[in-house]
């Protein structure tokens, strides 16, 4: 079997509010194979960010996590202190977010930013963080890397800051990368140029755990992909398996909303209804008022997520149990 | 061929970006939109295809050029004057959280159009044609007196459409209606507009940075780089065979959901984007172009093209 | 004739339809929910107007003359003859607290509502026109706050003389100017909001999208300006009467009696106290009355 760089088991986390907790990630389990990119798929509120977070050991308040334990190259560290967290934090996972700009100090130049987070986790003489920022900087692309180091990031574009935000992350050799949303603020053509940059980070040995509501990011860059829906996984299996043979309706849904969008013609299919409110879930299947295949049981009791196939699982009574092969 | 609804003739903005350089948002664009059709504008943030909405529609002032309203000129008349003609050029905007007032109800949210154009006499009436707009645009009508923040972000777009589709324009702008919605809530709100467009007779100018939604909901297209328009046409000549290197590369880098071709033929462009503040002299595009020559350096490429598709390049692709 | 006669029926029941779809929240209903979610401010609201029945019944509830002088009585404790004592002339606190009330919530209320009201109205009108009436306007509002407040108010009073209308005129004059900046900001930020472009978009006209798109909005943060600027006022007026330039002895106000009750704070601390723990009373009962009321307008929190 294939070392695991991150494996969570049974994560939960969520809201505490005067009408009862939010349960925005229940029952969350996600591997993260060595050297592969591993995708969480899902619309808005859908508690995929929060998953990162809490495997990140980074919750906003009050949001908090419930439950869960998450083996970090072999180890459990989801009970650890908060000062040995942070100090996994960066060297041995990092994290990059959706929008570049809030996430680097306006202030400060952004090689400074890089070489402090080297000093963090090494005990290097200041001109060696330098050093090594530059030489980030050029390792992700940054061109004419020693002046851009001396540039503050409102001087960058969106895409040099994004890039500046993943050479501050990697410049400490961390085995595991979160990536939340990393393209969506960007252009396309700026996006296609980073997530060239994170298939190459993968391929240099790092593993990714990629969040995004964007399947062709999804398409082009994962090798497994979960698929979550109001706080829970519902679907999971290898890309190819995922986009060729969806087996739950949401995904379903989602995959044929886009390829109508695609394919042309007058109507655009659609998923009925809205995301349901967590606090009031439907019994049973979360995602059963908007089922068109939604049967007696379906509205009674919440499906398992159980394998259909080698490496693919489904959340949903109906999904046929493919031929083992 | 219908009748021209909108033209611009020349059409610049600039800004002031302070030490007395100014942003060039939008430069020397013409172009004509025909009622009943949907004008696609695509581009990358900060080419001017937000500037250029709001100038054609009279929210911003251009620094050069005019609008004509068929065949009127709207650009230079008075508040006073254009005050009448003002409910025929409306505006979907892209935030539906930031577009609708947070303190007014969903009825004071549709009336407030009516009311500016006087479209009902009574407050009966005013209430009966908010319920009857509420009912085209698929909110239900128990919601009436509900504020903003308990729709969804779906919900929220679909009253935005309500208000401008009250006063019975003639077009409508759509910034990036759909950008901040989930896939299957942005395909509902584009089911919904083509379905007005199909039983109201609108015409759209429709911009977005998505080329797959352009795509789906564009009679024609219009491509904009660093404020000038570099190629227009058919949708399907432009998606099946783009001229301009530019809509070549927009067009490639998008990220196909679909496994099977995974970096499949993905040229990427290479370089920054040049400032709006100082753009580079001939063609704009010319400094991150693989097949820029001198010629590129120096002479402005003009649109040129027989019947409807132009491309501004002086070497087109094939 | 038959279609007619169909649209009736379609109208009648979408009518009907109306009748189900509720009504608009009117002011009753919004004092009604302030009074089920937030009790704390309904008791505040409570003791505001139990302060204001008294000073308007001062000379009905008063159990001695608030002015006589007694000088067998001097500097006597709060008891059964006097229900909170007497001060340092033998008159009876309860009867001149009952009296200075008067005073002291006019001169806490109506120069602030002036001055928001003057503030609040140019503050838009600069912030939403621009050019060189914001230049005006600022520049005039930066003069009042670079003169200090107390010296400007002493220098008014000496031009306008005594008089509870001039107190009035002075306090408003000198608190304007820090209303006009806030207002002035959040207009600018509100302006360049969607929906104040949206509403452009429609063809409303600009005096219209002044009351309302920006003045609601603002709403908020006036309240919190009315609930701080009240107590600013009632001390201010307190220390211009110290200096002799406010209500005068033998009338009464309770900053008058706070500043006379300090030379006696060691033996006869009842005449400070008093009037202190009116004043913080009726302070906190605005504050916690603004707190409910800017709640109660806030539509996040409305019919949920």
């Amino acid at each position: 079997m294939e070392p695991m760089t991150l494996r969570a088991v049974g994560l939960c986390a969520g809201i505490p509010t005067q009408k009862g907790e939010i349960r925005a990630v229940n029952d969350v389990s996600i591997d993260v194979p060595a050297g592969s990119i591993v995708g969480i798929v899902g619309e808005s509120g859908c508690g995929k960010s929060m998953t990162a977070r809490a495997i990140m050991g980074l919750m906003r308040s009050p949001a908090r996590m419930t439950g869960g334990e998450i083996w970090l190259n072999g180890r459990d560290i989801a009970r650890l202190p908060e000062r040995q967290r942070r100090a996994l934090r960066g060297s041995e996972m990092s994290m990059i977010f959706q929008e570049p700009m809030t996430s680097l100090n306006p202030v400060m130049k952004v090689g400074r930013q890089v070489a402090e987070a080297v000093r963090l986790h090494a005990n290097v003489s200041r001109q060696e963080a330098d050093r090594r920022a530059v030489e980030m900087f050029e390792a992700v692309g940054i061109s004419d890397a020693a002046s851009r180091a001396r540039c503050y990031p409102h001087q960058l574009s969106g895409g040099l800051r994004q890039r500046v935000m993943i050479a501050m992350a990697m410049v400490c050799r961390p085995k595991l990368l979160i990536a939340d949303e990393p393209t969506t603020a960007l252009d396309v053509t700026v996006e296609a140029q980073i997530l060239r940059l994170m298939r190459n980070l993968c391929d240099a040995g790092t593993s990714i755990l990629l969040i995004s509501h964007n399947l062709g990011v999804i398409a082009q860059l994962c090798d497994y992909v979960y698929v979550m829906y109001a706080g829970r996984i519902v679907e999971q299996a290898g890309v190819i398996k995922l986009f060729d043979h969806p087996a739950h309706p949401y995904t379903r849904g989602l995959l044929n909303a886009v390829s109508s969008l695609r394919r042309g013609g007058e109507r655009l299919d659609t998923i009925n209804g809205v995301v349901p409110n967590l606090l009031r879930l439907p019994e049973g299947c979360s995602f059963s008022l908007r089922c068109d295949a939604c049967e007696a049981r379906c509205a009674q009791e919440m499906p398992e997520l159980r394998e259909i196939a080698p490496g693919h699982k489904a959340r949903c009574h109906l999904a046929e149990r493919e031929a083992w092969s | 061929m219908s009748e021209v609804l909108l033209e611009a003739r020349h059409l610049s903005k600039t800004f002031p970006a302070g030490r007395n350089r100014r942003v060039h948002a939008v430069s020397d664009v013409s172009l004509r939109l025909f009622a009943g059709e949907t004008l696609g504008l695509v581009g990358e943030s900060g080419c001017g295809k937000s500037t250029l909405g709001r100038l054609l529609i009279r929210l911003t002032a251009p620094s050069a050029g005019e609008v004509l309203l068929r065949g009127e000129r709207i650009d230079d008349l008075s508040e006073a004057a254009f005050a009448p003609r003002r409910r025929q050029l409306q505006l979907i905007f892209q935030d539906p959280y930031a577009s609708l007032n947070p303190r007014m109800t969903v009825r004071e949210l549709i009336a407030e159009p009516l009311k500016t154009c006087r479209a009902c006499p009574t407050r009966e009436a005013t209430t009966q044609r908010v319920l009857e707009l509420m009912d085209a645009v698929g909110v239900a009508r128990e919601f009436l007196y509900r504020y903003p923040h308990q729709f969804s972000g779906g919900q929220r777009q679909r009253i935005g459409i309500a208000r401008a589709i009250a006063a019975e324009p003639a077009l409508i702008v759509c910034d990036e209606p759909v950008s901040a919605l989930d896939v299957s809530v942005q395909n509902q709100i584009l089911n919904l507009l083509r379905e007005l467009q199909a039983s109201r007779g609108f015409s759209y100018l429709f911009i977005s940075h998505d080329l797959s939604v352009v795509r789906h909901i564009s009679d024609r297209v219009c491509v904009m780089f660093l404020g000038r328009i570099c190629e227009t046409g058919p949708t399907e000549a432009i998606f099946r065979r783009p001229r301009h290197p530019y809509t070549r590369f927009l067009l490639d880098a998008v990220p196909q959901p679909d496994p099977h071709r995974r970096g499949e033929s993905v040229r990427l462009l290479s370089g920054e984007l040049p400032s709006a503040v100082n753009p580079p002299d001939g063609c704009r595009f010319h400094t991150r172009c693989p097949y820029a020559t001198r010629q590129c350096a120096s002479d402005e490429p003009q649109l040129h093209g027989e019947g409807e598709s132009c491309v501004a390049c002086h070497h087109p692709l094939e | 004739m038959r279609l007619n006669r169909q649209r009736q029926i379609v109208e009648a029941h979408d009518i009907r339809l109306e009748s189900q779809i509720g009504e608009a929240e009117r002011f009753g209903d919004l004092m009604r929910r302030m009074a089920r979610e937030n009790r704390l401010a309904m008791v505040s609201a409570l003791v505001i107007l139990l302060f204001i029945l008294g000073a308007v019944f001062a000379p009905l509830l008063s159990p001695y003359s608030a002015s006589e002088m007694d000088m067998l009585h001097r500097l006597s404790p709060p008891g059964a003859g006097h229900l909170l004592g007497t001060d340092e002339g033998g008159r009876d606190i309860l009867s001149r607290m009952l009296y200075g009330s008067r005073v002291s919530l006019l001169v806490g209320v109506v120069p602030t509502l002036l001055s928001m009201a003057l503030g609040a109205a140019l503050g838009m009108l600069a912030g939403f026109a621009g050019g060189w009436i914001d230049a005006l306007v600022m520049r005039l509002a930066d003069i009042m706050l670079a003169l200090p407040s107390m010296l400007l108010a002493m220098v008014i009073m000496y031009t306008l003389g005594d008089g509870l209308i001039n107190v009035f005129l002075t306090l408003s004059l000198v608190n304007w100017a820090s209303v006009a900046r806030i207002v002035r900001s959040q207009t600018l930020s509100l302006k360049k909001s969607e929906y104040v472009e949206a509403a452009r978009v429609i063809g409303v006209k600009r005096p219209v999208i002044l009351l309302r798109h920006i003045l609601p909005n603002c709403l908020p943060t006036l309240i919190v300006l009315f609930t701080l600027n009240v107590p600013a006022a009632i001390l201010t007026e307190s220390s211009l009467s110290f200096l002799g330039l406010g209500v005068q002895p033998p009338n009464a106000s309770w900053g008058l009696m706070v500043n006379v009750g300090r030379q006696y704070l060691y033996n006869a601390p009842w005449l400070s106290f008093v009037p202190s723990a009116a004043i913080m009373l009726i302070v906190l009962a605005f504050n916690f009355l603004g707190d409910g009321l800017r709640d109660v307008l806030d539509p996040h929190l409305k019919n949920n």
